[in-house]
């Protein structure tokens, strides 16, 4: 069976839900093998072996973590060309896209970006232009490289297979690349991450810098919390919770909009996800027209009321 | 591209001609490429030039003998795109057009660009947008970083330059992912893509309009820039679209305004959708 390389980033103490979903990916299309830069715990390893990676390629003397995109690209190109892999898949982040891209340039490999489905002939359907299309798009030259949103694909069931081989690939001569002087992490809010939740309660400028109603309501529904990038501008929410044009992409099951006006940009980030509803207090808001269920009225008055009467109904 | 030392910083701008975002936009043709009526200089370039803009004004300005030069690719009309960047503040144009070049993948287009950065020397920083609001792919500026052996400085938020004793200069930036924020540095030549957040672009004013009708726009070929004409375009291209389906409009729902029981019927609609 033709090998299928999954790109994964550090993946620390454990598998990420993304990771999960594209070695399950991998698995219908051939079988998956998996190109890790990063450290590499035992655990992990395991967990690879049990989603059903068959190698593991790590990158031999090559400092990939200080510096950014080039030697990770050249790591996973050299992974690709020694595993013989048929097709390579990656995360959606910015960054997967860029490993993506760079690599596909060193490979003379097409890579098609924010993926929802492969089918067996690799081709890949998207949406484009904020949504408006959805196209079929297929790689023509190389093997495809193809980076996959995350929620796209439901990830199976770990098996109990054993731990893979894992083997050092040489990595020749990687693009001069920018040094990574220091990171800080974000603090975890300990709700789903905007990507990956089935529920958005999303808040804009109509919050007024309180984003207590928009976090009660998402709590209740165990959903993350989004927001517009006035929201964000204001700094009233860090700039990761934002959703549209330049900010996140989503698709969930719910969107909740509250106080936002539903400008184009912000459109662009939500208008797929398969119900929508809308709280603002001006009837001619844009938001309305593609909402589901839309409440013009006073959201300091209309969320808290939503989330007493879930969390009665709940008993 | 060498290591600049005292002289001037040659700056190129990457500034793209996309259909205008306030408007329906339409793929078409047997194809399915993009419907080019109604376009505009990318909103998401203008950050990257101001960035430059910014930059130069921070070290002496044009009369230290920097400049700004806004590089398009695309159809006849793509020129409006240089022009507006011109108004802005760039301080030459570089317009590369060819029949050869339509229907150019990520792939094809950073070939070409990567071809006219060669072909204009002396080049010290290459500014981007962080995706073009038609493609939003974000693949050009991280595959023309491969293509000219740059380091790349992408998602940039956060841009600083500063020269040493010995007028080196150093890049500082910083890039803000899902979960971390970084802070990364690099010396010139190097590959910048910025993000909204790290600036809020000026607007053309009277002086700069007027301005801009005598500042020089270069038209180029793929034979110019010695690029085969098999390499980009459709007949170049590494990927293909298969097929383009709109997405259904989405039609407004029900709509009630609050009577005060407006939070009871919002959880009710969530019930009668299984979403509780
Ligand atoms: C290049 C570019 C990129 C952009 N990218 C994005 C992006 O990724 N995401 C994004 O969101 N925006 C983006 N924008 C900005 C976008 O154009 C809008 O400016 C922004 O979405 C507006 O945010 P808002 O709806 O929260 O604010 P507003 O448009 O000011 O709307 C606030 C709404 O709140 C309502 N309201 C006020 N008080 C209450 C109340 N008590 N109860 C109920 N309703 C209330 C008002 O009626 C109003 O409709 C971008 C803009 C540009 C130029
Ligand atoms: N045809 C083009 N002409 C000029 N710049 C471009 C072109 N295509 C892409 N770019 C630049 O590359 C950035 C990212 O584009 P993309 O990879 O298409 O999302 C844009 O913001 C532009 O700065």
């Amino acid at each position: 069976m033709a090998t299928v390389l999954v790109f994964i980033d550090n993946p620390g103490e454990s598998l990420h839900k993304a990771d999960r979903e594209l070695l399950t990916l991998a698995a219908t299309l051939g079988e998956p093998a998996v190109a890790l830069s990063g450290g590499l715990s035992p655990l992990v390893t395991q967990e690879l072996g049990a989603h059903g990676a068959v190698t593991v390629y790590q990158p031999a003397d090559l400092d990939v973590e200080g510096y950014l995109v080039a030697s990770k690209a050249a790591f996973l190109a050299a992974a690709a060309e020694e595993s013989g892999a048929e097709a390579v898949l990656l995360g959606n982040s910015f960054e997967g896209k860029e490993v993506a891209a760079r690599a596909g340039v060193r490979l003379g490999s097409g890579v098609i970006t924010d993926a929802v489905a492969v089918d067996a002939g690799y081709v890949v359907t998207k949406s484009v232009l904020a949504g408006s299309y959805t196209v079929t798009v297929r790689v023509t030259t190389g093997r495809p490289i193809i980076t996959v949103k995350p929620n796209s694909i439901e990830a199976a069931e770990p098996g109990n297979a054993g731990s893979p081989p894992v083997l050092q690939v040489r990595v020749a001569a990687p693009g001069k690349a920018a040094r990574i002087t220091g990171r800080s992490g974000k603090t975890s809010s300990g709700r789903p991450e905007l990507d990956e939740a089935r529920v958005i309660v999303a808040g804009g400028r109509g919050v007024n810098g309180d984003f207590g109603p928009i976090e009660e309501l998402a709590d209740v529904l165990g959903g993350a919390v989004g927001a517009s990038r006035a929201a964000t501008d204001a700094g009233w929410i860090e700039h990761s919770a934002q959703v549209g044009q330049t900010g996140k992409t989503v698709s969930p099951q719910l969107y909740i909009s509250v106080g936002i006006s539903g400008a184009i940009q912000q459109k662009s980030g939500m208008q797929t996800a398969k119900v929508i509803v809308a709280v603002n207090q001006d009837a001619d808001s844009p938001v309305f027209e593609i909402a589901d269920f839309g409440v013009v009225g006073d959201l300091f008055a209309v969320l808290p009321q939503a989330t007493a009467e879930i969390r009665k109904r709940r008993g | 591209m060498d290591q600049a030392t005292g002289t001037g910083l040659r700056i190129v701008v990457l500034v793209k001609h996309v259909p205008d975002t306030q408007f329906d936009r339409h793929l078409g043709g047997e194809r399915s490429t993009t419907d080019r009526a109604e376009s505009i200089l990318s909103e998401l370039d203008e950050y990257a030039l101001e960035a430059a803009l910014q930059l130069v004004e921070a070290h002496g300005g044009e009369a230290a003998g920097h400049r700004i030069t806004a590089v398009t690719m695309g159809p006849a009309g793509a020129v409006t795109a240089v022009k507006k960047a011109l108004q802005i503040g760039a301080h030459d144009g570089v317009h590369l057009t060819d029949e050869a070049l339509s229907g150019s993948d990520a792939a094809g287009t950073s070939l070409a660009l990567a071809a006219v950065v060669r072909h204009l020397g002396d080049v010290d920083l290459i500014l981007t947008g962080m995706a073009s609001t038609d493609g939003e792919t974000s693949l050009v500026p991280a595959q023309l970083a491969e293509r000219l052996d740059l380091p790349q400085v992408t998602f940039a938020a956060m841009l600083e330059l500063t020269s040493d004793d010995d007028g080196a200069w150093l890049l500082s930036a910083r890039r803000d992912n899902d979960t971390y924020s970084e802070t990364v540095e690099s010396g010139l030549p190097a590959l910048v893509s910025v993000t909204d957040q790290i600036n809020e672009p000026r607007y053309p004013n009277f002086k700069g309009i007027m301005a801009a009708k005598k500042k020089p726009i270069t038209t180029l070929s793929l034979a110019e820039i010695g690029v085969d004409p098999g390499t980009v375009g459709h007949s170049g291209a590494w990927t293909e679209v298969l097929t383009a389906q709109p997405r259904p409009a989405r039609s407004p729902g029900t709509v009630i305004t609050d009577e005060g029981d407006a939070g009871i019927r919002l959880v009710e609609f969530l019930a009668s959708r299984k979403l509780l």
